[in-house]
């Protein structure tokens, strides 16, 4: 990348970032002055700071496809729908938390503060175009959520997981630093139009290329947590206050599939028949070791974090498929995959309270006789993360198979539904539980304010609405990859 | 294909959805306002789907009442309903089963009573919405969601080992299916569109066609249920209360049968010829060696599930000798058999229905289902027992009755394929008589075998509505099958056009 003459960059095509960039020193700011123990202020300030994001985003950036800041930030269509679902995801992450983390003495400014701060990294990731502004997105969000998983100090679970993430983090990182090194060497640019265009045109200096692709794949799938990469998932999940967990599963996975799109997807198309090997391999470990160990989990967060392996395995389908419709059947996937995980989360934060975790399986014993509506919340998630058609679960599954078998790569799909029918025993014994048994000795209630409620069930009910009528947002998909 | 001015088809599917979440929504504490509203609305689902029989026009193959909406565009699924002579008697009677069924868990339900009579209303909407898609993801939609509520029914209501059955059941059937969503897809890439009948007639090489067909096999064969995936439904049957067992002998096995025509033999004709050994192989077992299978057991319920599949091998049994009439043959009978085996659908659809209610009446009573805990029930309760009597010999396939139908033409067709399959066929004669009426005698007949069955109080007015409904409908079957049979027959004929253009 060589500029040539200093223009001025297009601020207002960044300004959802530097919204939140500001937003975020002002919710440091106010939050010193506030007196309640609630922080209150920081609170509404920060919920206030995503919606207004979102809005952001979406009137500065839909239908755009323009670079700035001299080619190192791109705003495109596929850029809106992820961080408009990334400041979704916060926004319900903080709406499901507030009780639970006042309950533990976790709530302090600080939490407001660093999620935002990983939240821009998010959304920076989403819209880099250059290596540099990649890595320093990855990075941002990658510190704070150390960080955050470490808030609980007391905790030596919570230190356990944060020293793992932390440790494990800082490889990925290097891999992709490493990856992104031979790139450069090979191209003399950061920029990734010019690394397309070579690598289009790439003749010699092949095995290099690839030698550096390798390494990013890894680094990508480390922070996908797909399989072999995914030692640290469980252990995190279970170690990180649950919100944090929320966080994670949620917002950050739906942040590496921008950095999937970015850097590999988009910016190595050309060497596509080259990384489609490596991913099926990724797939199809993911979506069988995540599976088969999740079968014997007790611990619902641990559960969920095996789970997450296949649905990964199922978002690399569409990323092998290769193509647009691919693409946004990964996209798809990863938006509804990540809403109906957060609203699981989020029935597990609503049955805790204070000193007690309700994160074992058999909490939710009887849950249908405590509560019908969050029982019925809890089927609509485990049938959608089954797969089951009528929840918007099944039309992820179904397009990322159709964009596999339209790549002719049938044994993959068998594999990915022969999948979901182990998927299915161990989503089902949840539903068992809510439904069929009886609690040992009380159970716990369902506690928490009307309006974490409120967001709760309307978050489970869109499961199925978005179900019955997902025609939109797959439109939406699709027309933001111009399929 | 015959527009309809009127959606009564998506009336019928979302009359009893919306139907049953209101019953939902009223909660437990007024269950008489709650399951009046259940029964009113499944009434009234079932008085519109006669609607479907008086508009119905019966001198044409083509889809009539079609609704077709675009439901996901960008993905070309559409919202395309239609039914023809073979889904339309089915849609009557899932109607006619759901009012039946509502009629059952009358008061006899006592634990969250809404939520019984919810899924009930649901189910019947999805069953609705299983017989009249006729898009490809459509009808894979409501295949599937179809678990849902039949999971919750045998797992909340159901025996001592619900659980067990409920699990294995819903794993067993989703199994199945997903490998069905994968051939879908597949064919939708081959035909360029999702609808059911732009699949047909696409002449794919032999291999492929083998491939989907095994792949729609292992779907259907598992609902209906075939030797030897039937291992689910006994289980099934024995721990669901007395409402789901209905709805799933009634309706949902024949889900798959309807499968079978509606895909395997039109969308793949090359592999069904070429496969139609095994699919007969294993009719003919699940005729023989599940009869004998059914003679042992001691258990009511477990005795007519394995009755039921049983009597679904002969279905299976007429859909698939066609071939062998068509081509090696070259007999006239094909129509014959799958006609038999659209008729003996319908008719096990009434006849296992009255058997189960018949069962519940008993177990209601008597809180066992063990058949040596009984004993001259018929000296305490002579109405019932005659009503019995009555369903019983129809099982058994008595003339006169609809149990003889069905079996009677696909046993007649089976003749001119080859003898030995005719011959193994008429052994359910001896044997269906055998089970059934051994089962009669030693719960019927015989001096009054204790003290619990001396108590009996005979039916009353509800449980005679009931099983009187169903005795009519087995005997008008039974005596007077032509109107069913000219329903179906130029639909069938035209399937058999499809199916031997593609051979």
């Amino acid at each position: 990348m060589t500029v040539d003459a200093f223009e001025t960059p297009d601020l207002m095509l960044a300004l959802p970032e530097i919204w939140l960039l500001a937003m975020a020193c002002v919710v440091l700011v106010v939050d010193l002055f506030a007196t309640d123990r609630d922080h209150g202020p920081a609170y509404w300030l920060t919920q206030l700071t995503l919606v207004v994001g979102a809005v952001l985003t979406i009137q500065t950036q839909w239908g755009v496809d323009a670079t700035t800041f001299s080619g190192t930030y791109v705003a495109d269509s596929a850029g809106v729908i992820l961080k408009v679902s990334v400041m979704l995801l916060a926004f319900l992450g903080f709406a499901y938390s507030r009780d639970y983390m006042r309950d533990r003495g976790l709530l302090r400014g600080e939490y407001y503060m660093l999620s935002l701060f990983a939240v821009l990294g998010m959304v920076v990731t989403i819209s880099a175009h250059s290596l540099l502004t990649l890595y320093l997105g990855i990075e941002l969000m990658s510190l704070c959520l150390y960080a955050l998983v470490a808030m609980d100090r007391d905790s030596v679970r919570a230190s356990e997981a944060a020293m793992k993430y932390f440790v494990l983090g800082a490889l990925a990182s290097g891999m992709l630093l490493y990856g992104m090194s031979m790139l450069y060497g090979t191209t003399g640019s950061l920029d990734m139009a010019t690394i397309r265009e070579a690598v289009a045109t790439l003749e010699e200096n092949r095995l290099l290329f690839l030698f550096g692709l390798v390494f990013l794949v890894v680094g990508v799938a480390f922070k996908f947590g797909a399989v072999p990469f995914h030692m640290w998932v469980p252990d995190v999940y279970q170690g990180a206050p649950t919100p944090i967990t929320l966080m994670i599963a949620t917002a950050s996975k739906v942040a590496a599939v921008g950095l999937f799109l970015r850097l590999i997807g988009d910016g190595l198309q050309p060497l596509v028949s080259d990384w489609q090997q490596m991913l099926t391999v990724l797939a199809v470990l993911s979506l069988i070791v995540g599976n088969i160990v999740a079968l014997v989990q007790t611990n619902i967060k641990r559960m969920l974090a095996y789970s997450t392996f296949n649905h990964i395995g199922f978002i690399f389908l569409g990323f092998i498929a290769g193509t647009a419709s691919g693409y946004a059947a990964s996209v798809f996937y990863a938006v509804t995959y990540s809403l109906t995980v957060a609203a699981a989360f989020g029935v597990v934060l609503l049955l805790s309270r204070a000193g007690y975790e309700a994160d074992q399986l058999s909490d939710f014993k009887g849950l249908n006789d405590r509560s019908p509506l969050f029982a019925l919340v809890t089927l609509i998630l485990m049938v959608s993360l089954t797969g089951i058609p009528g929840t918007v679960g099944f039309y992820a599954k179904w397009m990322v198979l159709k964009a596999v078998v339209e790549e002719g790569m049938i044994w993959l799909a068998v594999m990915a539904v022969l999948g979901a029918v182990v998927g299915a025993f161990y989503y089902l014994r949840l539903v068992r539980y809510c439904y069929f048994d009886k609690p040992e000795g009380e159970g716990p209630q369902p506690n928490g304010s009307g309006g974490f409620r409120a967001v709760l069930a309307v978050n489970g009910l869109a499961i199925l609405v978005l179900g019955i009528f997902p025609g939109t947002l797959i439109a939406l998909c699709m027309a933001a990859f111009g399929v | 294909m015959l527009e309809s001015s009127w959606p009564l088809l998506s009336v019928l599917i979302w009359l009893p959805i919306v139907g049953g979440v209101l019953v939902l929504l009223l909660g437990d504490g007024r269950e008489a306002q709650g399951r009046m509203l259940a029964l009113v609305v499944a009434g009234l689902s079932f008085l519109l789907s006669l609607g479907l029989l008086t508009g119905f026009q019966p001198d044409t193959a083509a889809m009539q009442f079609v609704e077709l909406r675009p439901w996901v565009e960008s993905l070309g699924v559409n919202y395309f309903l239609g039914v023809d002579g073979i889904s339309m008697p089915l849609i009557l009677l899932t109607t006619f089963s759901t009012v039946l069924v509502i009629m059952a868990g009358w008061g006899r339900i006592t634990y969250k009573p809404s939520l019984y009579f919810a899924c009930f209303l649901i189910m019947s909407g999805i069953v609705v919405g299983v017989f009249s898609a006729l898009d490809a993801i459509l009808f894979y939609v409501f295949w599937e969601a179809v678990l849902v509520p039949m999971f919750l029914i045998i797992g909340i209501w159901g025996g001592q080992n619900r659980i067990y059955a409920t699990i294995k059941f819903f794993l067993y059937t989703f199994a199945g299916s997903v490998l069905m969503l994968v051939a879908l897809i597949y064919l939708q890439f081959q035909a360029g569109s999702f609808a059911i009948l732009d699949m047909y007639g696409l002449n794919l090489p032999l291999s492929t066609q083998i491939w989907l067909f095994i792949a729609f096999l292992l779907a259907f064969a598992i609902k209906v249920p075939m030797w030897p995936v039937h291992t689910w439904l006994p289980d099934a049957h024995v721990q669901a209360p007395t409402g789901g067992s209905v709805i799933l002998a009634a309706i949902m096995l024949k889900i798959g049968g309807y499968g079978f025509v509606r895909f395997s033999l039109p969308v793949v004709p090359g592999a069904s010829l070429e496969l139609d050994w095994l699919m007969i192989l294993l009719s003919l077992i699940a005729v023989v060696y599940i009869g004998l299978v059914a003679m042992m057991q001691q258990d009511m319920k477990k005795l007519i599930a394995y009755s039921s599949i049983a009597h679904m091998g002969f279905v299976t049994l007429g859909f698939f000798v066609i071939f062998d009439i068509m081509v090696r043959t070259g007999g006239s009978g094909a129509l014959l058999a799958l006609g038999g085996g659209m008729v003996q659908m319908i008719s096990h659809g009434f006849i296992s229905a009255a058997m189960f209610l018949c069962v519940g009446v008993l177990y209601d009573r008597m809180h066992t289902r063990m058949i040596s805990e009984y004993g001259g029930v018929a000296n305490r309760m002579p109405v019932f027992a005659g009503l019995f009597l009555l369903f019983a010999m129809a099982n058994a396939g008595l003339p006169g009755t609809s149990g003889f139908v069905g079996e009677f033409m696909v046993i007649l067709a089976a003749f001119q394929a080859n003898f030995w399959y005719a011959f193994a066929a008429a052994l359910t004669l001896i044997l269906g008589a055998a089970y059934t009426l051994w089962m009669v005698k030693r719960v019927m007949y015989g001096e009054v075998a204790n003290d619990k069955v001396a108590a009996l109080q005979d039916v009353d007015a509800r449980e005679k509505l009931v099983l009187g409904t169903l005795a009519v409908a087995v005997l008008w079957l039974g005596l007077y099958p032509g109107p069913l049979v000219e329903v179906m027959e130029p639909t069938l004929a035209n399937l058999l056009e499809i199916v031997a253009a593609g051979l």
